[in-house]
């Protein structure tokens, strides 16, 4: 327990949260690693684990009957995964598939949200926090929608 | 001589396109390609500093700005890569060698590569955006010992149009230089990250304090990729960009590029951004 939650401290999504509460987050969580190609979840399962990546690298993959798996994106060291666990109907959207060797702390999501259900002071923190990664993740998706790099884009000098 | 006489001849020849012969065309991804070119004149030397740029001419087709891709050691070639997507530049992707064109410049300002020494260097580059800033990624690594980190980090559409590839792969096989490529789309063959490239920079491994980093783009990638520095606490004046407006004469006498205060051809293409920080994002320029 105590290595983990040094792990835990120590990772940017928990860093600075309250000791009681990564005491309470300790309890819904293990130790787990993934071999390259290995999945951590596919499309349509229940989403029981949130992820806190501690190194390696996921890809999150849709299949298409055309061009098969298409990657979306990838996340890695120091990023978390998944936020199915927390909404209804608590089911992956997508693939989850380990590129590298990938070293995480899973989160059980029905533990999780238990605990957030009792402890709304933690609930909210951990909210605002995931809150922030949507946003980002949300931006980066806008971005990577413009399709900038695209050569119908007038350049000339570039 | 009356002086303004031998002012105006001065102007004439900066305007006049000397002939270069192409001596190889690369073919670096499906819609870009590299022209090594070489002097029909005088020594066969080429000086310029890293981040400028040179005027093309396609005779009878046109003329148009393309950044200079090459060593600055390297004088005896001239380098130059860009994409095939206006009149000019899809009729220069198909020139061969022997074939000439005419050069003018080379024209506008450098990347702060003396000024970046005893810092760590990041350099940011989005799709053919890797191009203008090939000059100081040469530049910097022959001087190796006199920066810290160096790092680049590079984003483009597709695993395919990864541009200079094998030689990110060579320089990526040195332990001195971080390297991380992302794209925006891509199947399983690729093993790489998937994402924009502003999603590398929280986690990047450099001193934002003593960083100087380097940007050539999109503009709107150049943009929210500031942001992203800002955020990490690189300051205004540490953060260089490459700015693209309609270049024609080459010598702030147009007007075409004019960007706000400054002519992008003259005072440009490098800019630090706390020069323009005023101007950068306004929908009107």
């Amino acid at each position: 327990m105590d290595s983990l939650e040094r792990i835990l401290q120590e990772h940017p999504f928990v860093k600075n949260l309250s000791p009681e509460h990564i005491q309470l987050i300790v309890g819904c969580a293990k130790n787990v690693v993934f071999e390259p190609g290995q999945f951590l979840f596919k499309e349509d399962e229940e989403a029981s684990e949130f992820y806190i990546l501690r190194s390696g690298k996921v890809a999150l993959e849709i299949y298409t009957p055309e061009y098969g798996p298409i990657t979306i994106q990838t996340v890695g060291e120091g990023e978390v995964l998944g936020w199915s666990w927390l909404v209804p109907p608590y089911e992956w959207r997508f693939d989850g598939r380990a590129v590298e060797l990938t070293r995480a702390i899973a989160l059980d999501g029905k533990c999780l949200r238990g605990k957030c259900e009792q402890d709304p002071k933690l609930g909210y923190e951990l909210m605002k926090r995931l809150a922030s990664v949507f946003e980002g993740r949300l931006y980066a998706m806008r971005l990577q929608l413009l399709d900038i790099y695209n050569s119908k884009a007038p350049k000339q000098t570039k | 001589m009356d002086p303004m006489v031998s002012h105006y001849e001065a102007i004439e020849l900066q305007m006049v396109p000397h002939p270069y012969k192409i001596h190889r065309v690369i073919k670096e991804t499906h819609d870009t390609f590299t022209l090594e070119l070489k002097s029909n004149t005088s020594n066969g030397k080429f000086a310029f500093r890293a981040g400028q740029f040179n005027m093309l001419y396609i005779f009878g087709v046109g003329e148009v700005p393309i950044s200079i891709s090459g060593d600055p050691n390297k004088m005896e070639t001239l380098v130059h890569t860009t994409r095939a997507v206006g009149t000019v530049t899809k009729k220069m992707a198909k020139l061969k060698k022997g074939d000439v064109i005419g050069v003018r410049g080379p024209y506008g300002t450098n990347w702060p590569v003396k000024a970046a020494i005893g810092n760590d260097v990041v350099i940011i580059a989005g799709g053919i955006g890797l191009a203008p800033l090939r000059p100081a990624i040469y530049q910097i690594i022959s001087q190796r010992k006199h920066y810290g980190k160096i790092i680049l980090l590079y984003g483009t559409r597709t695993p395919a149009d990864i541009l200079f590839r094998h030689e990110l792969e060579k320089l990526k096989s040195r332990l001195d230089v971080d390297i991380y490529v992302t794209v925006d789309r891509a199947t399983r063959e690729w093993n790489g990250n998937v994402g924009v490239v502003t999603t590398l920079i929280p986690r990047a491994p450099f001193d934002p304090i003593n960083t100087t980093a380097m940007i050539c783009g999109p503009e709107i990638m150049m943009r929210y990729t500031i942001g992203e520095l800002v955020k990490r606490g690189v300051s205004h004046e540490n953060i260089f960009v490459s700015m693209e407006r309609n270049m024609k004469c080459g010598i702030g006498f147009c007007g075409h590029c004019q960007y706000g205060t400054e002519f992008i051809c003259k005072d440009g293409p490098v800019f630090s951004y706390a020069q323009i920080k005023d101007l950068f994002g306004k929908r009107e320029l």
